[in-house]
């Protein structure tokens, strides 16, 4: 009796520390309970929390329970999570992250799933999918949405300025003399005393409306920044995309881009990069500071909301090769490596990547989902809302989209850049500092 | 409290004539103190164990490690060290701190005395007294928020006024020139009522009779101001000097909310280089030794200031 007593005991220890290890394995238990689910933009809270309520009537099973962190504490509130066990089982996750996260082994590889799901990868907008296949060629993600970049602009302010929206749609840019577009920006501007900026006797120390508007230096990205222009010259981040190891910032092509665009500075064209600090871009073009706004597809429902402005829609300019550019970024929602509830987490994912959830997001206009069938839809819905998003899926449809640039270390490249690029686009130093900053870049890859 | 530390001993040395025959009285008192210290020491002792004195010893141990928070730390010796001593962004995080601390502290310390003297002479209603702390009831966060909206470039009110007054805009947390002043002036504003509370309270420990006498002796309010106040408070203006600076040292939150070390990296304090390194970075073996290093100058500044101001002295002895 003694002995037997004990070795149930012992038995019993065993199960217990067993299903503990096994915790993450798949049982069919575990497509139970509730799970949690993250994501940063406030925007799109109600069409997830549809997605979730939709999805728990077709599976009574299981909860979903979403928790919405804004994207400046986001990720470092994850990355405590991981260590603390205390991550959401699944998580909307960005391209200049996930590699990092991928390598330390804290999202799930869903190959598996994926197969014997049958998920139609090729449904997807093209290449959002193969984004998400990481260094080790497993699978972390399934595709949700997309953004490009477009010119936001005020319309009344190119009426008053004699300039059409078919000019708008039509802009050629070159490093040299910034093409149309320049002449544009230039013209747009305007002095205190009402002098535009290609006028004689053009005041650029008292500018009242800039041509275009600043967001930022851009740092390692210039995702909304200058990356629409630079990558027009045939210049690109990286070697390859995805996974590059070396950076080109040291690139003449590059270079002579940034020069033209900090040049702008100087010539009264744009707001200086010390006032941009603090009021977000989107705010003081509602103020009407500046006229043209280069920005996301995730910002149209703040331009197009803002009340008493009439905002158009145009695509970025084309460039020296006779093509636009706009960077190609798409966000999937990933599962942590360390849920415990796997089966549940993979059935909200692959719910979440399909046509009923993507078409409810699709309705409300906010932002493009992944899938063709789902983008469409959007588009129709942001029509019925009245705004023309052609600007931002043309450059999809044209294949003039680049992928947002994916490598190890991303947020040291940041780190490194950040500074750099601000000291030139405030006129500090010249972009030939760049090589500098581009070799310590290319140090982190050795 | 003081009866039963008195009898106790006592009263076991009854219980056992046989071991305790050859103890004096004296180490039975101790020992009995021990235990009752211990207790009363407990909850502190605890907290700071558990909150100070671990993490400070690992994170000792990780400056000597590669470690990204998700893997295991892997020890790298002085690497980390010798990588920060060749780091430019790590030199210019002390200058611009040192610029942080200089301005910060000069015109804390020069503003709450002034307002110590005032609260002491002129300011007798605990109203006003009262509102002096007021700034600092507030959390930094908000303080430099509402710092931060007042003073923005475009729709700041201040800039507005400037631009009334005729004057070109100032982008204070734009411009690298403008940045670190800025920033040590909200926080000077902050702290300048509680630093004054300090000092008042040192103030308020002068005997009176010393102002009397002086008075008597016909001194004027300025050499009474000279030989008998700032003598006599030294000690605390010491301390308040100490503890200022060492929290000074430390500016991060203002930062962190504001201009997150830019422009380009003239904000790029130390500890906002130590949390952008470890939590953004993933690089937490190299934010560590610079935390070890950032320690290491607040314990020397500490000491030079006690040693050379003599803080544990007073004058009145």
């Amino acid at each position: 009796m003694k002995k037997s007593l004990g070795t149930v005991a012992v038995a019993a220890a065993m199960a217990l520390s067993l299903s503990a290890c096994g915790g993450s394995g798949s049982s069919a238990e575990s497509a139970k309970g509730e799970i949690s689910y993250w994501l940063w933009d406030a925007n799109q809270l109600p069409a997830y929390q549809q997605c979730a309520d939709d999805f728990t009537k077709a599976n009574p099973d299981i909860k979903v329970k979403i928790t919405q962190r804004g994207w400046d504490d986001y990720w470092s509130t994850l990355t405590n999570g991981f260590v603390g066990g205390t991550a959401p089982d699944v998580f909307t996750n960005h391209l200049g992250r996930y590699g990092e996260l991928a390598e330390n082994k804290q999202l799930l590889p869903i190959d598996d799933a994926v197969k014997k799901d049958n998920v139609d990868l090729a449904a997807y907008n093209e290449g959002l999918a193969d984004l998400w296949v990481g260094q080790d060629g497993k699978r972390y993600g399934l595709p949700k949405d997309w953004d490009t970049i477009g010119l936001f602009y005020n319309k009344a302010m190119l009426a008053k300025a004699g300039i059409s929206e078919d000019q708008m749609k039509n802009l050629t840019w070159n490093p040299q003399d910034g093409g149309t577009y320049e002449k544009v920006i230039a013209h747009l501007t305007v002095d205190k005393s009402g002098k535009r900026g290609d006028e004689a006797g053009f005041d650029k120390n008292n500018v009242a409306v800039y041509g275009l508007g600043l967001n930022g230096g851009g740092d390692s990205s210039g995702q909304t920044e200058w990356s629409y222009f630079t990558n027009t010259t045939g210049w690109s981040h990286t070697d390859k995309n995805p996974w590059g190891t070396h950076y080109n910032y040291d690139d003449p092509k590059f270079q002579a881009s940034i020069d033209w665009f900090a040049g702008l500075v100087k010539k009264g064209y744009m707001p200086k990069l010390e006032s941009t600090v603090g009021a977000a871009m989107a705010d003081t073009f509602a103020a009407g500071k500046s006229a043209i706004n280069a920005h996301g597809s995730w910002m149209i429902g703040q331009y197009t909301g803002y009340k008493g402005i009439e905002v158009g829609i145009a695509p970025t300019p084309t460039g020296p090769e006779g093509k636009r550019a706009s960077m190609f970024n798409g966000l999937a929602d990933s599962i942590w490596a360390g849920t415990k509830k796997k089966d549940a987490a993979i059935k909200w994912v692959e719910y979440l990547a399909s046509a009923p959830c993507q078409d409810v997001v699709a309705s409300k206009a906010v932002v493009f989902p992944a899938l063709k069938a789902s983008s469409d839809k959007a588009a129709a819905a942001f029509k019925a809302k009245g705004v023309d998003v052609t600007a931002f899926t043309e450059q999809v449809k044209n294949k003039t989209t680049f992928l947002y640039p994916i490598t190890d270390n991303t947020a040291k490249v940041k780190g490194i850049m950040e500074p750099a690029m601000d000291a030139v686009v405030s006129g500090k130093q010249p972009a030939s500092s760049l090589t500098e900053a581009n070799n310590q870049v290319n140090a982190l890859f050795k | 409290m003081m009866t039963t530390l008195t009898k106790n001993p006592a009263a076991r040395s009854d219980q056992r004539p046989a071991r305790s025959g050859r103890i004096r009285r004296g180490g039975i008192r101790r020992y009995g103190d021990l235990k009752i210290a211990l207790f009363f020491i407990a909850p502190a002792m605890i907290g700071f164990v558990l909150f100070y004195v671990v993490p400070t010893i690992r994170g000792i141990y990780l400056s000597f490690t590669e470690y990204n928070i998700l893997g295991d730390p892997e020890w790298v010796g002085l690497d980390n060290y010798a990588a920060i001593a060749k780091d430019p962004l790590f030199w210019n995080s002390l200058a611009v701190t040192g610029q942080y601390v200089l301005m910060n502290i000069v015109l804390q310390t020069a503003l709450a005395l002034g307002l110590a003297l005032l609260m002491d002479r002129v300011a007798k209603s605990t109203l006003v007294r009262g509102a002096l702390l007021l700034p600092y009831l507030m959390s930094n966060v908000i303080a430099a928020l509402l710092w931060f909206w007042m003073l923005d470039y475009q729709i700041g009110i201040v800039n507005q006024f400037i631009e009334w007054a005729g004057l070109p805009r100032v982008a204070f947390f734009g411009s690298e020139e403008w940045a670190i002043p800025t920033q040590a002036l909200i926080n000077t504003w902050r702290h300048m009522g509680y630093t004054a509370l300090l000092i008042f309270a040192g103030l308020q420990s002068i005997p009176q009779h010393l102002y009397e006498v002086a008075k008597l002796d016909g001194a004027s309010p300025f050499q009474t101001f000279r030989k008998i106040t700032m003598p006599l408070l030294r000690p605390v203006l010491v301390l308040v000097l100490v503890v200022t600076v060492i929290g000074s040292f430390q500016v991060f939150d203002t930062v962190a909310v504001t201009t997150q070390g830019g422009p380009v990296n003239a904000t790029r304090v130390i500890q906002y280089y130590i949390y952008q390194r470890a939590f953004t970075e993933s690089d937490f073996g190299y934010g560590s030794a610079i935390a070890v290093i950032l320690f290491l100058i607040l314990a020397l500044v500490a000491f030079i200031q006690m040693k050379f101001l003599k803080g544990n002295e007073s004058d009145l002895d």
